[in-house]
């Protein structure tokens, strides 16, 4: 065999063993997080909220932080939104492609989403303190919905630059304003992407617990009210996993598989979702 | 060229791209109701010249013009012009068929509805007079509301057209709009505009000189920038009067 050959044939061993060792990590976290967790899944784990001991009750269920981390991450993520699709839209129909401010923009989102959520955490904290607000559902959904916005809009931003411009140019021609053109052309051309990068930064605000240690704060109730706080499923799993009793970390292994796939069946829905919008796009 | 109405001309063009200057000095009558053909080697500035007409160009960064273009007398480069009402006016076919990413039947209806036709009534009728106008309401009838992506590539040409014609513009614009297409469904756009100059007026820039002899009633000749010569397409076909026009039909230059 020759030497080029056997190159080719060792890059791309490698190449396939990269591509395992991802694949396997999904996996095998999957596995572990079940596996530790599956004594203790069990119905009650997803139908009741703790029972027998503040916070970290060894009876009942979580359904305390699944509920609060669905609200949570359902109304950061509709804030989220709320601000990207604007400023996106913004970036790609209304500025010029060399435009400053459309570069400075970019950078600051770029910052925005290497800072830490814990900073965000903190961030919100000193926000709530100005407003004089307590540890609420509320106060962690504005917090979580700034981290999430520059995830989004870079997500989305990067669809919705390659929409090509004689597309937007067959709209204009017919006498379409940019605004019109945006609604009806840019996004309906980007739906599935846009709706990917939706989904990425709800993925991110509803694993995120840094952010939500402060704002949202943690209650063994569910909340009835965007003033009370809320529990998360990340911060069930930090608390339940620093106890010193094994039924408890038990508990967290168990909380962390119900959060994964939770992941995943949202994940899946969006992508079935999607699919229904793509029949009209413009390959 | 006085015996001709003309509603849209061009006077003293000048576009500069940055310093490059793309347009030189154009002065220009467009002949109503006839097929006016821009040709000339690539690079010349027939597309900017296109584009400067329903203010395309204004999407292009770092463009600068000066210089009026009139339609129906009104410069719409002027001030207070709305700019929406100047581009219902003429329909666009591009190099390349963009169809909306909508259904067939959305393609048609998407310039009537932003205009603000809203009965149903009315905007079926508007889809299937201007699909038999561009010649593709027979082959779509039966899937009016499939996506319009599924189309052959001629036939999204041809849906493009309907889009354009549904506004009820004036003028046609064809930038090359059969430099994607094979050459049946060339032939297919180039009869319809043939047929739609009856009511309207065209202009079409070319880089194909056989199709430019074969549609074109008036002729445009630009070469880097400038206009070379003007005229009644027999004319300048038969006898260019500038030399570098008869170096271009001769094929000397390209």
């Amino acid at each position: 065999m020759n030497k080029r050959r056997l190159v080719e044939r060792f890059w791309k061993a490698l190449m396939i063993a990269s591509t395992a060792v991802v694949i396997g990590c999904l996996l095998f976290i999957v596995v572990t997080v079940i596996w530790k967790g599956l004594p203790a899944l069990s119905l009650s784990m997803i139908t009741r909220i703790p029972k027998g001991g503040y916070y970290l009750g060894k009876e009942g269920g979580i359904l305390n932080a699944i509920l609060g981390s669905l609200y949570l991450a359902l109304g950061a993520t509709a804030l989220a939104c709320v601000l990207s699709l604007p400023v996106v839209i913004f970036l790609n129909v209304y500025c010029r492609k060399r435009s400053r401010l459309a570069e400075l923009t970019r950078f600051s989102l770029d910052v925005l989403w290497g800072i830490p959520s814990i900073v965000y955490g903190a961030f919100g904290f000193v926000l709530m303190v100005y407003f004089g607000m307590r540890t609420s559902l509320l106060a962690g959904i504005v917090t979580v919905a700034l981290l999430e916005v520059p995830i989004m809009s870079r997500a989305i931003d990067e669809v919705i630059k390659l929409v090509p411009r004689e597309l937007k140019e067959a709209s204009y021609s017919l006498g379409a304003t940019r605004l019109e053109t945006s609604l009806k052309v840019v996004i309906r051309q980007c739906l599935p992407g846009i709706l990917t990068g939706i989904l990425i930064a709800f993925g991110r605000g509803i694993g995120d617990a840094a952010s939500v240690l402060f704002t949202a704060g943690f209650t063994d109730r569910i909340p009835t009210s965007l003033g009370q706080p809320a529990a998360t499923l990340p911060l069930a799993i930090f608390f339940q996993l620093g106890t010193p009793f094994p039924e408890v970390r038990q508990r967290a292994y168990a909380s962390a598989a119900i959060l994964t796939i939770l992941i995943l069946v949202i994940s899946i829905l969006a992508r079935v979702l999607s699919r229904r919008y793509t029949k009209h796009v413009i390959r | 060229m006085n015996d001709v109405r003309s509603h849209l001309s061009i006077r003293n063009l000048n576009v500069f791209y940055g310093d490059l200057q793309v347009l030189k000095n154009i002065s220009l009558d467009i002949p109503d109701r006839k097929i006016s053909v821009i040709i000339g080697p690539s690079g010349c500035g027939k597309t900017t010249l296109l584009k400067s007409m329903n203010r395309l160009l204004d999407h292009v960064d770092e463009v600068r013009v000066e210089g009026e273009v009139l339609v129906d007398g009104e410069d719409i480069y002027g001030p207070n012009i709305e700019i929406t009402r100047i581009r219902k006016k003429m329909g666009l076919l591009s190099q390349k068929p963009q169809v909306l990413p909508m259904s067939i039947y959305d393609n048609i209806a998407y310039g009537p509805r932003i205009h603000g036709h809203r009965d149903r009534k009315r905007l079926d009728f508007i889809v299937r007079n201007y699909l038999s106008a561009a010649g593709l309401w027979e082959e779509v009838k039966d899937r009016l509301h499939h996506p319009a992506s599924r189309l052959s590539v001629g036939q999204q040409q041809r849906l493009c057209l309907a889009r354009g014609l549904a506004v009820e513009p004036e003028i046609i614009l064809g930038d090359e709009p059969t430099s994607a297409l094979d050459p049946q469904s060339s032939q297919r756009i180039e009869r319809r505009l043939v047929e739609l100059k009856k009511d309207y007026t065209v202009i079409v820039v070319t880089h194909i000189l056989r199709q430019a002899r074969r549609i074109a009633d008036y002729i445009v000749f630009l070469y880097l920038g400038e206009l070379v010569e003007q005229g009644p397409a027999q004319d300048v076909f038969a006898n260019p009067r500038d030399p570098r026009t008869r170096a271009y039909l001769t094929g000397e230059i390209s």
